[in-house]
């Protein structure tokens, strides 16, 4: 192969970059058993513990269903993004640390096809995780009001969830200098989630101060656009603003992640 | 291994591989500057040594050189390319091997071709058949389909060679590439890159800390310190430039270390890096040898060990900076506080 032709064989179609990283990203995480069992499995145990030890608080008055496991499966679906920013941050924080990130910027690789690469193997565990609850709260007695439709609708929110937290994690990741630093996020997420209306409808919240955090938390909005898939049937306005905010926080993400990822490539 | 030619001439490489580095600089946030303002010429298909200990800015000079570090003064054209305004063609025309082997656990040998390969934007054909002939050259045709999390040191270097081959680079940066590897594959890898300047004409730009890798394999050598380079030519010519053997003795009780040093000093100029004796540049060369053993005889010190060294690339190192290669490798360690490489040459972007 002469000089010649390597100089004539440019860099190859973003469709081509995109499939390969993404490629790459998705045999990542499916051949990490550490990744994907404890992301799936967590939220679960969580969920088991939740419908068995509060039950009792369907019988508040104005609580919207008589089933707790049907109203705290929604969570299972955060919690999976959660795992979706440690995944997705340790992931590109590891490749910064060994030296891979260097590698691949030493070809014609394009920001955007890193970025979407990077995001494959959150998306396609995000898949399986939704996959797998909805299974769970199945056979374990839950329902979904809105029926095999719904159910479709509920997975491509999870998944749009899933693909804004891999977002977060992308710039955890290429910010943080260690995978272990990206760890430390976890703990500040998970208050992040629990201050929402993940345990309790917003309108059952007595504390003040906890329901004005939980408003203006668009966590609750997401779980809320799960939940009337789960327990309302079809609610135009919760799932508005649950794909709304979950849309938001993606293109937010995905923006911020796209800058710090094209600064992070300092190659002349 | 016979890796290097003849007063440093340049093999046949392709045309425009060369290196050209004008007071080249990087200063990093606090004003350390890494490298100092560097002038080297790497020509065409030639084997380049840069050796220096940890810290010296050999491996912001690579990424610099590299294009993956901008330099904050100076210039440098790798393969006929300005590193600052054309780093496309440059990376187009280059291949690295960089510190650690840069490579996914997951992945397979396999796989590590096709991701390259494809992002590098050669056909499924093209990566296949380039692919397979790398992988059969660096041994790992049985390991091929194997996790990289299984392969030793020495097979994640190969792996790691094959992939800054595989797009066929016409000058190739290697940065300490035989850094904790047994002498088998670090004779092996040597074969390799030797094989590769005088059969294939790539030029090759090797950083290093072992100065036998760099006397071995380097056609002509670079000895940075501190951010500058210290001294520069082939690895005879810089040896002949300090000339004289040293002789290093060793006594039976330590204790006499400082009467040993004074039995030597008539002999010749007294040099340190022997912390348990004494040691001297010979004034009259070899022969005095005898008369250094009857000298501590006479003197009544008995001598545990004597040592006669032909001039080295330490020697030549300790002439132009002072200190001993390994004794700048000690402080270097001991000013990252963690008896490790610096932070600063670890990770210079």
């Amino acid at each position: 192969m002469s000089a010649a032709l390597v100089a004539q064989r440019g860099a190859p179609p973003l469709r081509i970059q995109i499939k390969e990283l993404a490629r790459r990203s998705i045999l990542r995480t499916i051949r990490q058993p550490a990744m994907i069992v404890p992301a799936t499995l967590f939220p679960l145990i969580l969920l088991a513990i939740n419908a068995a030890g509060l039950e009792s608080a369907t019988n508040l008055p104005g609580f919207p269903t008589d089933s707790y496991l049907t109203f705290a499966l929604a969570f299972a679906f955060l919690q999976a993004g959660v795992f979706a920013v440690m995944g997705t941050g340790q992931n590109l924080a590891e490749d910064t640390q060994s030296g891979f990130f260097n590698r691949m910027q030493l070809t014609p690789i394009r920001t955007s096809a890193l970025v979407a690469g990077q995001l494959a193997g959150t998306l396609v565990l995000g898949l399986f995780q939704a996959a797998s609850y909805i299974a769970v709260g199945l056979i374990a007695g839950g329902h979904i009001e809105a029926g095999l439709p719904g159910a479709l609708v509920l997975i491509a929110l999870a998944t749009l969830i899933t693909l804004a937290f891999g977002s977060i994690g992308l710039i955890a990741g290429i910010r943080a200098s260690s995978p272990e630093n990206v760890q430390g996020l976890f703990p500040v997420l998970f208050v992040f989630l629990f201050l929402s209306s993940m345990a309790m409808p917003r309108n059952l919240i007595e504390t003040d101060w906890f329901r004005e955090i939980a408003t203006y938390n668009p966590v609750s909005y997401m779980i809320e656009g799960l939940r009337s898939l789960l327990i309302t049937g079809w609610d135009a306005e919760a799932l508005a603003l649950g794909f709304g905010c979950a849309a938001a926080i993606l293109a937010i993400a995905l923006t911020i992640a796209t800058i710090s990822i094209k600064g992070r490539m300092a190659r002349t | 291994m016979e890796a290097a030619t003849e007063a440093g001439a340049p093999r046949a490489g392709r045309a425009d591989n060369g290196i050209e580095v004008s007071g080249l600089a990087r200063e990093f946030k606090g004003g350390i500057r890494a490298v100092d303002g560097i002038d080297l010429e790497v020509r065409p298909g030639e084997i380049y040594g840069f050796l220096g200990p940890n810290g010296a800015g050999k491996s912001t000079t690579v990424h610099m050189l590299t294009t993956l570090l901008p330099p904050t003064a100076g210039s440098a054209r790798v393969a006929g390319h300005d590193v600052a305004t054309e780093g496309a063609q440059v990376r187009d025309a280059i291949g690295a091997a960089l510190q650690e082997a840069a490579l996914d656990p997951q992945l397979t040998a396999n796989e590590h071709i096709r991701l390259q390969g494809a992002l590098h934007g050669m056909s499924k054909r093209e990566r296949t058949r380039r692919g397979a002939e790398l992988i059969e050259r660096v041994g790992l045709t049985d390991a091929a389909d194997r996790k990289v999390a299984g392969y030793s040191g020495g097979m994640k270097r190969r792996l790691d060679l094959a992939l800054a081959l595989l797009h066929d680079p016409r000058v190739l940066f290697l940065d300490e590439p035989t850094t904790g590897l047994d002498i088998q594959s670090r004779t092996a890898l040597w074969d390799e890159v030797a094989h590769l300047s005088r059969d294939e004409g790539v030029t090759v730009f090797l950083t290093t800390q072992y100065l036998e890798e760099a006397d071995q394999l380097a056609d002509r050598v670079g000895i940075i310190d501190r951010g500058k380079i210290v001294a520069e030519g082939t690895p005879a010519a810089l040896k002949a430039e300090v000339g004289r053997p040293t002789v290093a003795v060793i006594p039976a009780d330590p204790s006499e270390r400082e009467r040993a040093a004074e039995l030597l000093a008539p002999f010749g100029e007294l040099v340190p890096g022997t912390p348990n004796g004494a040691a001297a540049r010979l004034s009259d060369g070899a022969e005095e040898l005898a008369n250094i053993v009857r000298a501590f005889d006479t003197g009544g010190v008995r001598v545990a060990n004597v040592e006669l060294h032909a001039p080295s690339l330490n020697d030549v190192f300790l002439a132009k900076t002072g200190r001993s290669l390994e004794g700048a490798q000690a402080e270097a360690a001991e000013e990252a506080g963690t008896g490790e490489q610096p932070a600063l040459e670890r990770s210079p972007a």
